[in-house]
């Protein structure tokens, strides 16, 4: 009990500290709100804009969320076919590797011209950025899988099928899992950039026009919504994986 | 009904042969043991029973039937329980009869209830001790289907106590079912207090150095661990094994 304490009470406190020496530093210091807004500025923004911006939060949700179920849905496919296909994954392996050296700063203008400025080209940007981690570290659970486990399967007489779907899939599921939580994060920023691509609303819009009309107090509104955002979604994958994943405190010494 | 021919296997890796012309069988509803030093082929020649991969030449009879290189055949459990981290005792146990079929939850639990591990249903592997998941990994080999067992030195990881209460359990359950079992040890006491039969492997390349037939009647208590004609059967063993280790 002791030791939960203050392992939630220890990190407010850092943050309440740092907050109130910002807070002290730029009322003593006299810096412009352009320059850096004081903490208390950026609440005040915050709650008195909210019904000027929270139809940019919700644009930004409903494109994260789409985007990440796309994102999940192509990693899971190419995961699973990789693996089910050892040859097909020699050939495009190092293809998958290589579509994430290319930034996606340099392919979003791409993008718009091939797409034009609709909700199209920001799936895509999103879907590159979720489907890479949730592969990967899939493809790596099905790698790993234990190799005692596979041999008792294999004697008693499981079908490929069986093995796939009675350890292979269960095996890799905190694997699946710690890709989720990357791709969570990746989804919010995937959403941010290609707002900034050209969109009518959303953070990264907001973001955007305040940013040229140094309004840098709705900058920082817009950072700390994008903070909240990643936090909400991955605390919702932690709850899940939670649920889902049973049985494995002491994994490898089982 | 379920008996096990073996009929000549060999078995090399590469240059190292570890399995030289090896024949003997298991009758029905036997307890036969293979006792052999570390490293001598036991674990190989299960593996070639089960399908695993085939012998270099010799063939295996399950009832008659030609087995060689075909898996599922036999009802396994491997030198460590391997038991799957995710799924619940319960669900563990039924693997072996769900991967050929249906599983019989309603035996299931009247087994691991038997096995002493009542109230353990619903636990996952991680929670239980070594000696209780190895009696799980025990209990799914007895509820597969196949009626044949080979079960790979399964206690051998336990310390002393629990050992001699988990043979005491293993042949309690036995005698009631009365399954053939192969049994892979290294330890001359386990095979002569379970077993009907000993085969004693010779090492590198393993072959079949002597079988000894053992005369002690059943159901056998741990009084048998202290008797004189147990130690006079010990001492036997034990020559062959220096032989076997000398040669
Ligand atoms: N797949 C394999 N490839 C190459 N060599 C192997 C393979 N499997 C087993 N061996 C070799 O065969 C020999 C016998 O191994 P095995 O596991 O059957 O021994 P064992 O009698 O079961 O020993 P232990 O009592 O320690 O379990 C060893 O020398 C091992 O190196
Ligand atoms: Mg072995």
């Amino acid at each position: 009990m002791n030791k939960i304490a203050t392992k939630t009470v220890s990190p407010i406190l850092v943050i309440v500290a740092l907050l109130l020496i910002w807070e002290a530093s730029s009322r003593l210091l006299d810096v412009p709100a352009w320059l850096l807004p004081a903490p208390t500025v950026i609440v005040q923004e915050g709650v008195a804009g909210w019904v000027n911006y929270q139809h940019h939060l919700l644009s930004t949700i409903r494109l994260s969320l789409i985007g990440f179920a796309i994102g999940v849905t192509v990693g899971l496919v190419v995961a699973i076919s990789l693996h089910l296909l050892p040859t097909v994954k020699q050939a495009f392996y190092p293809l998958l590797i290589l579509s994430q050296n290319i930034p996606i700063i340099v392919l979003a203008p791409l993008l718009v011209i091939w797409f034009g400025f609709g909700v199209m080209p920001k799936l895509i940007v999103i879907t590159l950025v979720c489907f890479f981690p949730i592969a990967v570290s899939t493809l790596d659970g099905f790698r790993q899988t234990s190799y005692e486990l596979m041999h008792y399967m294999q004697m008693a007489g499981a079908s490929k099928r069986q093995i796939f779907t009675k350890l292979e899939l269960p095996h890799a599921l905190p694997s699946f899992f710690s890709g989720l939580k990357i791709a969570a994060t990746y989804s919010v920023m995937g959403a941010v950039i290609s707002e900034w691509l050209g969109a009518n609303q959303g953070i990264g819009v907001y973001m955007t026009l305040a940013q040229s009309s140094f309004r840098t107090d709705r900058v920082f509104v817009a950072i700390f919504f994008i903070m909240v955002l990643c936090m909400i979604f991955f605390g919702i994958i932690i709850a899940l994986e939670k649920l889902l994943i049973k049985g494995r405190v002491k994994e490898e010494k089982v | 009904m379920s008996e096990l021919v073996v009929e000549q296997v060999t078995k090399s890796f590469g240059d190292e042969q570890v399995l030289a012309d090896v024949s003997f069988s298991v009758k029905h509803g036997e307890f036969v043991s293979l006792l052999g030093p570390s490293g001598s082929g036991k674990s190989t020649l299960f593996h070639l029973i089960g399908g695993m991969y085939r012998p270099d030449a010799g063939t295996f009879y399950l009832d008659g039937n030609d087995i060689t290189g075909e898996r599922g055949a036999i009802s396994y459990t491997p030198q460590s329980p391997a038991l799957f981290p995710w799924r619940t005792i319960l669900e563990n146990v039924v693997l072996g009869a769900e991967i050929q079929g249906k599983p019989d939850y309603k035996k299931a639990r009247a087994m691991l209830e038997k096995a002493g591990l009542a109230g353990y249903e619903d636990a996952y592997p991680h929670q239980l001790s070594g000696g209780m998941r190895q009696r799980v990994a025990f209990v799914r080999a007895l509820l597969s289907p196949q009626d044949f067992i080979c079960l790979d030195e399964p206690f051998s990881a336990l310390d002393e106590f629990t050992r001699l209460e988990m043979q005491k359990w293993l042949l309690n359950i036995w005698e009631e079912n009365r399954q053939s079992i192969l049994f892979v040890t290294h330890n001359i006491e386990e095979a002569l207090y379970l077993s009907d039969r000993v085969i004693v492997l010779s090492n590198k390349p393993a072959a079949i150095k002597k079988e000894f037939t053992l005369p002690f009647e059943r159901p056998r208590d741990q009084e048998l661990l202290l008797s004189e004609e147990f130690l006079q059967w010990k001492k036997a063993i034990y020559k062959e094994l220096q032989v076997v280790n000398h040669a």
